[in-house]
């Protein structure tokens, strides 16, 4: 049996939606009871749709004005859209995907005569390339924003911070309530699906993202537009699909029209998934066209076909000079207005806390693109994206947030799975934080510790604790502790010890604030002055260098 | 003027009254569920606490010692040899008996870095309690850091699941509130395992700490708690007396092989652990506290209230020189 063509895209789309899902799943660790290994690392290329995402690769090679390792695998997404045209749309992306089954379903406002006509090239489907055009002057005058629309970070932050976490929620709280159940076979279906559910698609705890709720609502109105119009955010939107469609535009398999058996029957319109006029009489739109094949297969008279060097003429992007001029207006006069606010060069939140290996805040708003990869990996769930505290231009990026979670010790997983280098791939050696510090080594600091005197229990309620030295993972410790003879209410003395903070040990890891028994505000805090990354943001004159003696 | 409606327009009496009879019904339902719930109206209380203390001790022998010490070079025959000393595994696990190995794997370190239990020891128990044909051998506990990490990290994971043992890591729905009945510590979450085992193994390391200058056996009790345990601090000798009160374990085997001397519990730097090549084990709790935190520490009990406390409570004595202990070397 011959499997029609567009059964062999939906095949593809099937396969690499799994993929992606699986690298996202798996873009946790989950420990092994076989492996002894002491330095951890992810077993899959997590990060690798990324890799292989033509506009991440350029919106990086035009801030940083070079190429980010593995990124330079996106030519063998690029060059042979050069030749073929848009088939990663129609046949690879997992985005697309999405969009393409829930525009396959039903919908009242998309219904015969609807739906054809909404499936007609519209000229709104060009706002797709001046939102590129906008988002690579943003990236030359240095900002990595195109990563708010790239199809990629859109998935990977709306299912991987919103909705897988929504899936946990749901999925624990009726599984706890089957194995709960008084009846005994509830129970032992309950402990059967946990059992699957568990491995396959439960995080190992209840993961816990800012902005859950938003992230979450945003995919869910973009997949909805599909009720309206067929892959609108493929359409109108994607920047990936503009830039492929640019470089399709002279590419040499083509669309061939057979005019004379077309009768007007519109059969190629109702499933079309890009909007590029299949239909016979006018002329076909190049760039905006997925190669679903859908229309080749539609036709009654097989007057559809896709053939190598096309000789009839297609239109091209169709972009107006005066838009494409707005677009570059647009990136171009953003980028000053951003860096001009406080909050970048003056006035930084002081928990603009970055997870180690980042680079100067200016070199990663350059490179990140809010993909989330390094929330999602982050075993302590230490890393939110962030929403105001690295201004407007750094929403969506990364922060550490002690009080949900801390730096571990030994990991360095967000900067493994970091595809563009925001995060500079570093070492658990490199991070410094597990061996003694030599006199001439740089250890990586994220920050430095302070004392809220006045919440701290030893301090200020006559109460021994010690929690925060015994959880700092420095050695010698950062904390350290003096015994003081404190009066309680009554007067009597109390022997306790009391926390101080040696700035020139501590390394921001956040431990001694995530495990501080003052819930809510915590008596120690992490504040971002001292993060080694910067050379301005400091306190101490010769910090990450041992005390002088 | 009233006219009279046209023919049809309104239901018929028979209509009409099966039709009151449908509303009838669902108002008499309605109102009687709303009667039910508003009945069933009360302020939400937490549940009780059950009550799960096991004394996990077994008999005193005054022909064994209860404080063994060895030392040697391998960690495997030195627990082999604690347990020879003390009469052999048979006296402390049963056939069929499930048994808990508690080692400390609190923190995210290698086994040279001395803030785990050596892997090594935990096996050579695990081994010893198939022998002694348990039922089942399990190895867990709550860490500090995360438990992932830990348990891989640690090398108690990969050992101990080689030996056939379950690893269990920790799991937030299988926490139990448990009243600990004790002075300080009345309603916890405890972690399950540790409710349904008939024999408890006590495997911590001997580290030093800030508070009570030492963490030692007792100490390692907090990791079977979930909730806020780092309040514990605040009384942490009520705390450490009430948790040991609670367990009150079927043997103790304090792992000295690595000794972390300093910049306890998490340490990190290989300066800070001393090699000192020894277990100390035995049935009584207290004792094996007081020696070794005079041994590695210099600490008298009088530092260390404690051990007086635990004494008080009748959980075995800090005067480790009164009884019968047993040192030799395991070559």
């Amino acid at each position: 049996m011959r499997l029609k063509p567009t059964r062999w895209r939906w095949l593809s789309q099937i396969i690499f939606f799994s993929l992606f899902l699986f690298l996202l799943l798996r873009t946790e660790f989950r420990g092994s009871l076989h492996a002894v290994a002491s330095e951890i690392r992810l077993p899959y290329p997590v990060q690798l749709f990324f890799q292989f995402d033509p506009l991440v690769a350029l919106s990086n090679a035009l801030s940083s004005r070079a190429l980010y390792h593995s990124l330079l695998w996106s030519l063998v997404v690029l060059i042979p859209t050069m030749l073929l045209g848009r088939f990663f749309c129609g046949w690879i992306c997992p985005l697309g995907s999405i969009h393409h089954f829930f525009s396959s379903l039903r919908s009242e406002r998309k219904r015969g005569k609807q739906l054809i006509e909404s499936n007609r090239y519209k000229r709104w489907q060009t706002t797709k390339y001046y939102l590129l055009v906008a988002a690579l002057i943003a990236a030359v005058l240095g900002t990595g924003v195109v990563g708010w629309l790239d199809p990629f970070s859109l998935l990977v932050r709306s299912v991987g911070l919103s909705i897988l976490p929504g899936t946990d929620y749901a999925l624990n709280a009726v599984l706890r309530a089957m194995e709960h159940s008084r009846f005994a076979p509830v129970q032992m279906v309950g402990s059967g699906l946990h059992f699957i559910f568990g491995g396959l698609l439960l995080s190992f705890k209840q993961p816990y993202f800012r902005q859950g709720v938003w992230l979450g609502l945003i995919f869910i109105f973009l997949l909805a537009l599909n009720f309206r119009i067929t892959r609108f955010w493929c359409r109108a939107l994607c920047p990936l699909g503009a830039l492929l469609g640019v470089v399709s535009r002279w590419s040499i398999l083509g669309l061939v029209k057979t005019p004379e058996r077309c009768e007007d029957c519109n059969r190629c319109l109702l499933r079309c998934q890009g909007g590029d006029d299949p239909i016979g009489g006018v002329p076909w739109h190049q760039p905006e066209c997925h190669l679903c094949l859908n229309c080749v297969d539609e036709c009654p008279e097989h007057g559809l076909q896709f053939k190598f060097f096309p000789a009839q003429k297609s239109i091209g992007m169709n972009l107006q000079r005066r838009k494409v001029l707005t677009g570059l207006a647009a990136g171009a006069v953003v980028v000053p207005l951003l860096r001009s606010t406080p909050g970048f060069a003056v006035e930084r939140d002081e928990r603009l806390l970055r997870p180690p290996g980042t680079l100067d805040e200016g070199d990663f708003l350059s490179r990140c693109i809010r993909c989330g990869e390094c929330m999602k990996v982050c075993p302590n769930n230490a890393l939110q994206p962030a929403l105001t505290e690295a201004g407007l231009e750094g929403l969506w990026t990364p922060v550490m947030v002690p009080r949900i979670g801390y730096c571990e010790t030994s990991c360095v997983l967000c900067s493994q799975v970091c595809p563009t280098g925001a995060i500079w791939e570093i070492t658990a050696k490199e991070k410094g934080w597990g061996a003694p510090v030599a006199s001439d080594t740089k250890r990586i600091s994220l920050g430095t510790a302070f004392l809220d005197r006045g919440r701290c229990l030893p301090w200020a309620m006559a109460t021994p604790c010690i929690v925060c030295e015994e959880w700092c993972p420095t050695s010698p410790k950062a904390i350290y502790l003096q015994p003081a003879e404190v009066a309680d209410a009554e007067g009597h003395l109390q022997h306790v010890k009391q926390p101080f903070v040696d700035p020139h040990r501590c390394v921001g890891c956040g431990a001694c604030e995530y495990a501080c028994p003052v819930q809510e505000r915590p008596a120690v805090y992490v504040t971002s002055v001292g993060e080694s990354r910067s050379r301005t943001n400091q306190i101490l004159l010769n910090r990450g260098m041992e005390r002088p003696r | 003027m009233n006219m009279p409606p046209p023919e049809g327009a309104i239901l018929n009496r028979r209509e009409a009254l099966i039709k009151l009879l449908r509303l009838g019904g669902v108002a008499a339902g309605t109102a009687g569920l709303g009667c039910w719930l508003s009945e069933h109206s009360e302020r939400p209380e937490h549940a009780l606490a059950m009550n799960a203390k096991r004394n996990h001790a077994v008999g005193v022998d005054p022909a064994l010692p209860e404080m063994a010490v060895i030392q040697g070079d391998d960690p495997e025959q030195l627990a082999r040899a604690a347990l020879e000393e003390l009469g052999g595994i048979h006296r402390f696990v049963s056939r069929a008996d499930i048994v808990l190995v508690k080692p400390n794997i609190g923190w995210d370190r290698t086994p040279e870095q001395a803030a785990n239990t050596n892997p090594r020891i935990v096996t050579e128990i695990v081994r010893q309690c198939w022998n002694a044909g348990a039922k089942r051998v399990v190895v867990t506990d709550v860490s500090c850091n995360d438990p992932r990490r830990c348990f891989q990290r640690s090398g108690i994971a990969e050992a101990s699941r080689r030996e056939g043992a379950e690893v269990i890591l920790p799991d937030p729905a299988r926490f139990k509130d448990v009243d600990l009945q004790g002075e300080v510590l009345r309603d916890w979450p405890v972690f399950d395992p540790f409710l349904n085992a008939d024999k408890i193994i006590n495997v911590p390391i001997a580290k030093h700490h800030s508070l009570t200058g030492t963490t030692l056996g007792m100490k390692n009790w907090y990791g079977i708690l979930g909730g806020p345990r780092h309040q514990l601090h605040q009384k942490i000798h009520e705390s450490l007396v009430d948790l040991a009160d609670f367990i009150r374990p079927t043997l103790t085997i304090i792992d000295c092989y690595r000794v972390l001397i300093r910049n306890g519990p998490t340490g990190g730097n290989l300066d800070d652990v001393l090699l000192k090549k020894t277990l100390v084990a035995g049935t009584d709790p207290v004792a094996l506290d007081a020696y070794v935190a005079k041994a590695y520490w210099n600490l008298e009990v009088s530092s260390l209230p404690y051990l007086k406390m635990a004494s008080q409570r009748g959980l075995g004595t800090y005067e480790f020189g009164k009884i019968h202990t047993r040192v030799r070397s395991s070559a």
